[in-house]
């Protein structure tokens, strides 16, 4: 393979997805992308890049995307971000929005869904306080076999362990064949759809919480700052969005500030230089 | 330093559960069976007991439920480690107090997480 295909594919890969592949990582393309080769029946990358320039396969472009794409959750992944939404973040929200009596909260990269029904589980645990509120859990990622995979909600014996108190396993999974799988009350309680998020999201509408942890680490400066500022226009007047353990806004945007109570969520100062809107009224 | 039971007729589960929960800074002591580990309550009750279902002697079960009735044996976080990997097991053990359910096969992350999740971490 030619610089030149590389530099192509690694193009290619951020304009479609914003993924940032420095030239330290090529190996991923080769140890990731050799299932699509032998798939599509292309002897090398050389060939994919040429199909890829050529536009002809729209659907390769996509599998090269998703595959590409760190699939890496878990349920209550680092938990303290799902200890301070239950314990801090949602008694605050439940407070501020006693008059609408409406929540909505967005996984936006959720991968195979254990993030946004992590959520579910906690809401789930709050319903006596949520009684007669309208709560949306709204879950996206870029790839559409990842999002058929979360949807399904079925996970592994290994998946399960990884996170998920057995208390909550025994109260929100049933047992199948091939490993565990959730309620169809929380599958029901999620609303996943394929969405990039280097397109438009207003159709999404406004957020009260929107999860957006471990994304930004794959993402280049410029590329950071424009997911930052398109996921934070989704945030509702008094929203609060969640980063990953590793992830900060410091150097990135000075657009926000880190919650003096739950260090894993970030709330945009009063002048946000972005499509903010003040309410998610206007849009939903 | 926080001090785990390791309760396997395994040795091998034992030494490997043994490294991972070492590599936590968590001191560690071992038993084969049931008798054994209540014999080694009775002597220093520990923080935690990770414990197999099925043993020769006394089984997990049966050890559970004498521990909670010995003084002091409603204290240690108890997280059963098994290939008794179903749901009507894993609610009996819940239901005999126990803290956590771990299904073997495990890794370093997972009984990191179950001993976390019971405070012991």
């Amino acid at each position: 393979m030619t610089e030149g295909d590389t530099s192509y594919l690694r193009a290619f890969l951020k304009a479609r997805s914003g993924l940032h592949l420095g030239p330290e990582k090529g190996y991923l393309l080769q140890i990731r992308l050799a299932p699509i080769l032998r798939d599509a029946g292309l002897a090398s990358l050389a060939a994919l890049a040429g199909t890829l320039r050529s536009g002809r396969d729209p659907d390769l472009a996509a599998q090269v995307v998703a595959a590409m794409t760190t699939n890496e959750t878990s349920f209550f992944r680092d938990r303290a971000p799902f200890e301070a939404l239950q314990r801090s973040i949602l008694p605050r929200l439940v407070e501020a929005r006693a008059a609408s009596r409406r929540l909505r909260i967005w996984s936006a990269a959720a991968s195979t869904g254990q993030e946004a029904y992590s959520v579910a589980m906690i809401l789930a645990e709050m319903a006596p306080a949520l009684e007669g509120w309208t709560v949306d859990i709204v879950a996206t990622d870029i790839s559409a076999e990842v999002v058929a995979r979360a949807k399904a909600g079925r996970y592994s014996q290994f998946e399960v362990q990884r996170g998920l108190p057995i208390r909550l396993l025994l109260t929100h999974f049933e047992q199948g064949p091939d490993g565990w799988v959730i309620s169809p009350e929380l599958r029901r309680a999620v609303d996943f759809r394929v969405q990039n998020l280097l397109d438009p999201l207003e159709r999404l509408g406004q957020f009260d919480v929107v999860f957006c942890r471990n994304l930004l680490i794959y993402l280049d400066a410029e590329t950071k700052r424009r997911v930052l500022a398109a996921v934070g226009g989704r945030l509702a007047r008094g929203g609060f969005l969640c980063l990953g353990s590793t992830e900060t806004v410091l150097g990135i945007s000075h657009a926000w500030e880190q919650d003096a109570e739950a260090p894993s969520f970030f709330q945009p100062r009063s002048a946000i230089p972005q499509p903010y809107v003040a309410s998610y009224a206007q849009t939903v | 330093m926080k001090h785990c039971l390791v309760v396997d007729d395994s040795a091998v589960i034992r030494k490997v559960a043994r490294r991972i929960m070492e590599s936590m800074s968590l001191q560690v002591s071992e038993a084969e069976d049931g008798q054994q580990a209540l014999a080694a309550c009775r002597t220093r009750m520990p923080d935690a007991v990770l414990l197999d279902w099925n043993m020769p002697v006394m089984d997990g079960y049966e050890f559970l439920q004498e521990l909670r009735r010995l003084p002091g044996g409603e204290t240690p976080k108890v997280v059963f480690c098994t290939t008794e990997n179903d749901v009507a097991h894993i609610a009996r053990a819940m239901h005999a107090g126990a803290d956590e359910y771990v299904m073997k096969p495990f890794d370093k992350e997972i009984i990191a997480v179950k001993l976390q999740e019971v405070g012991i971490v």
